[in-house]
């Protein structure tokens, strides 16, 4: 229990560092990614230690990094590309969608692209505007691409080596509001599978359903909830491609009540699809209909309206309110 | 060459006049590799040809003819080593057949059996791109991979005119030039993107031109001239094997055809506009200059017509066979191995067809 303290940034960190290390075909790219670090500063040191062939700083033009880690990747190597925020992936769009989502389909197997388009993910850090989206409904909507979102730090460098060494492509979303805050994080623990939730707090009563910025959340309504007599779970997805359903059914089944817990706008949403596929599965052991705690179906707001955006501990705990207790048992 | 980056961007670089005559102070070329070249030209033809019949027969959905630019489209693969890497679009169906390609394997994308019909890493030919200059950024991509392993690949990319105004065609030269890829793109100006006119793309000098922006050489060369663009291609392909960087290349040529079957031409452009590049038809420039210098006889032309026809009636044959094809595949490659929601979906979908064999 006493693994040395990290950050997720430094988590990340090391895992590209291992990463370089274990294979001569791993590259680092993106902007200021060389010499400043990443603005996250998750590349701190690695140009300098792994030189400038395997980490390097490229023109500023989103298309282009991914479009050339494609290219790359169809030619042995395995790169690893940031961009830079969250929205200033939209650029590279078509590229993401068209080609590093579709090319081993189209060819059959024959080309596959061992990637990872990393995207510093999400709110809760007072951005200006175009710095705190939460894009990942795009990506998971997109057949081919594996969408993955950590919520803990141990789990951003096991999930981070695992997309390195993953044969598919994977967009890979680090949530900001994380970067810079410290847990123990074991690296020797091996890599997780990706695809594979995990409960982080089993509950009898309700099952709150989270990945990525908003785990922390949903614990912390759990662990308030608790002290007002109702034992909440909580379930981390991890990745939200390939989706786990056997384990989110498995849960919720146990449970009888689900909620899902998100930041992005909820029409249309990853939460919309749990909601809908844990109500296909699941329904007759529900005792009350799916919620969904989400962000408004607003542009993301200012810094100074944040905090109405995001779902917190007392909207969660208001939908869990709703669950029709008064019916139980 | 000239040594004024912008006249060797504007001026085309010619070698054969439009009459088949060898342009003054140009060295005459070997006329054994010019009669290959030939032959390429004329299976290039015919396969433009026998692609577009099949169009009408009703065997492909749609064929973007290169008829009238097969000049580019063969010497852009024949300047190419076998390690190299050929990045074409929709419309160069020619070049991949030059390259050693099938071409029932390509056409068979345009008879609806998959997206692709080739393997691309056998062939060192990526699969035709679509969404236009999206697959210049992959040569690049696949030209840097090379040089940081210490390869000397180079990787030929080819786009056309209108996709000169997309922005991966932008980012991809300024990334070749910044990283020094082996690459050489060759834009085929052949004056149209489906409707819309050349002038409406830009008002560049030249297309060529816009390499000066980009700090690598940008030339500008006869597109139906077999032997310019060889020497261009061929000095292009020398600098980026010996690690000088990408070369822009604009070949000045014509789409003689309409955009695709689906289109009509006579919407904008004229009858006397096509005309005048009937005479500057690619093949007999080299058809006429080989015939004067004696390398060229009535057997050699037979021989090759014959080739020529061996390789259309194979076409015919392996596009008239309908090919069957597997409804499971659709969940095969889409991740290497397929999600547990995919096996779900595969599985219904195997029930339904059980179902309909019933
Ligand atoms: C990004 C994108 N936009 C639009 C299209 C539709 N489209 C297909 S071909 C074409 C014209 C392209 O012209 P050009 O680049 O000159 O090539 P050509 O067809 O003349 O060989 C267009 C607009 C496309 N394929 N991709
Ligand atoms: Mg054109």
């Amino acid at each position: 229990m006493s693994e040395p303290k990290m950050t997720m940034a430094q988590a990340l960190n090391t895992a590209l560092r291992d990463a370089l290390t274990a294979d001569d075909a791993v590259v680092v790219f993106g902007e200021d990614v060389g010499a400043l670090g990443g603005v996250f500063r998750v590349t701190d040191g690695l140009h300098r230690d792994f030189g400038e062939r395997r980490c390097f700083d490229t023109p500023l033009a989103e298309s282009g990094i991914v479009g050339m880690a494609v290219g790359m990747a169809m030619n042995g190597m395995r790169p690893v590309v940031e961009m830079q925020f969250d929205a200033f992936a939209f650029p590279a769009f078509e590229q993401v969608t068209s080609h590093v989502a579709k090319l081993a389909n189209r060819t059959r197997g024959a080309l596959r692209l061992p990637m990872v388009i990393r995207i510093p993910y999400a709110g809760g850090i007072g951005g200006v505007e175009h710095h705190c989206d939460s894009s990942e409904a795009y990506y998971a909507h997109t057949p081919g691409l594996t969408v993955v979102a950590p919520a803990t730090n141990a789990d951003a460098y096991g999930l981070l080596r695992a997309a390195i060494e993953s044969p598919d492509p994977v967009v890979f979303l680090e949530p900001k509001k994380h970067y810079f805050a410290k847990e123990e994080v074991d690296v020797g623990a091996g890599v997780p599978p990706i695809g594979r939730a995990v409960v982080r707090r089993p509950g009898a009563d309700a099952t709150l359903i989270a990945y990525g910025p908003s785990v922390p959340v949903a614990l912390a309504a759990a662990e308030q909830a608790a002290t007002e007599g109702r034992d909440l779970g909580v379930l981390d997805l991890r990745s939200i491609v390939p989706f786990d359903d056997e384990t989110v059914a498995a849960e919720v089944r146990r449970s009888g009540r689900a909620v899902v817990v998100a930041e992005a706008p909820g029409f249309a949403s990853v939460a919309s699809e749990i909601a809908a596929r844990v109500s296909e599965r699941c329904f007759h052991h529900l005792e009350a209909p799916v919620r969904r705690v989400t962000g408004f179906d607003v542009p993301y707001p200012a810094p100074k309206l944040e905090r109405h955006f995001l779902p917190g501990v007392d909207r969660i705990l208001d939908a869990v309110d709703t669950l029709h207790w008064e019916d139980a048992a | 060459m000239t040594a004024d980056p912008l006249a060797q961007a504007i001026t085309v670089a010619r070698a054969l006049e439009e009459t088949g005559e060898l342009v003054e102070g140009v060295p005459a070329p070997d006329t054994g590799a010019l009669v290959e070249g030939y032959r390429r030209l004329v299976l290039a033809r015919r396969l433009n040809e026998q692609a577009s019949a099949l169009v009408r027969q009703g065997r492909l959905a749609v064929y973007p003819s290169s008829r009238g630019q097969e000049a580019c489209q063969v010497a852009c693969a024949s300047v190419l080593g076998d390690g190299d890497w050929l990045f074409p679009t929709y419309r160069d169906t020619a070049a991949i057949a030059a390259r050693g390609v099938d071409p029932v394997e390509v056409l068979s994308m345009l008879r609806g059996d998959w997206h692709c019909g080739y393997d691309p890493v056998v062939h060192k030919v990526a699969p035709q791109a679509t969404p236009l200059a999206t697959q210049l950024l992959h040569a690049v991509g696949v030209g840097h991979a090379a040089r940081l392993r210490g390869e000397d690949t180079v990787v030929m990319a080819l786009c056309g005119d209108g996709a000169t105004s997309e922005g991966d065609f932008h980012e991809a030269c300024n990334f070749a030039a910044v990283f020094a890829a082996p690459v050489v793109f060759l834009v085929q100006n052949n004056k149209y993107a489906i409707s819309v006119p050349l002038a409406r793309q830009s008002v560049a000098p030249s297309l060529a031109a816009k390499a000066i922006g980009y700090g690598m050489p940008g030339v500008r060369v006869d597109g139906n001239d077999l032997v310019a663009l060889d020497h261009t291609l061929g000095e292009a392909v020398a600098r980026a094997r010996a690690g000088q960087g990408p070369t822009l290349v604009e070949a000045d040529t014509y789409r003689m055809e309409s955009h695709t079957n689906a289109d009509d031409a006579t919407r904008y452009r004229t009858d006397d506009e096509v005309a005048e590049w009937v005479g500057r038809d690619p093949l007999r420039r080299v058809q006429t200059y080989l015939r004067a210098a004696g390398a060229l006889d009535d057997a050699r032309e037979d021989e090759i017509a014959a080739v020529a026809e061996e390789m259309a009636a194979g076409v015919r044959a392996g596009l008239g066979a309908e090919a069957a094809v597997a409804p499971e595949e659709l969940f095969a490659h889409v991740y290497a191995t397929p999600t547990p929601q995919l096996v779900e979906q595969r599985a219904g979908l195997r029930t339904e067809l059980a179902f309909e064999e019933a």
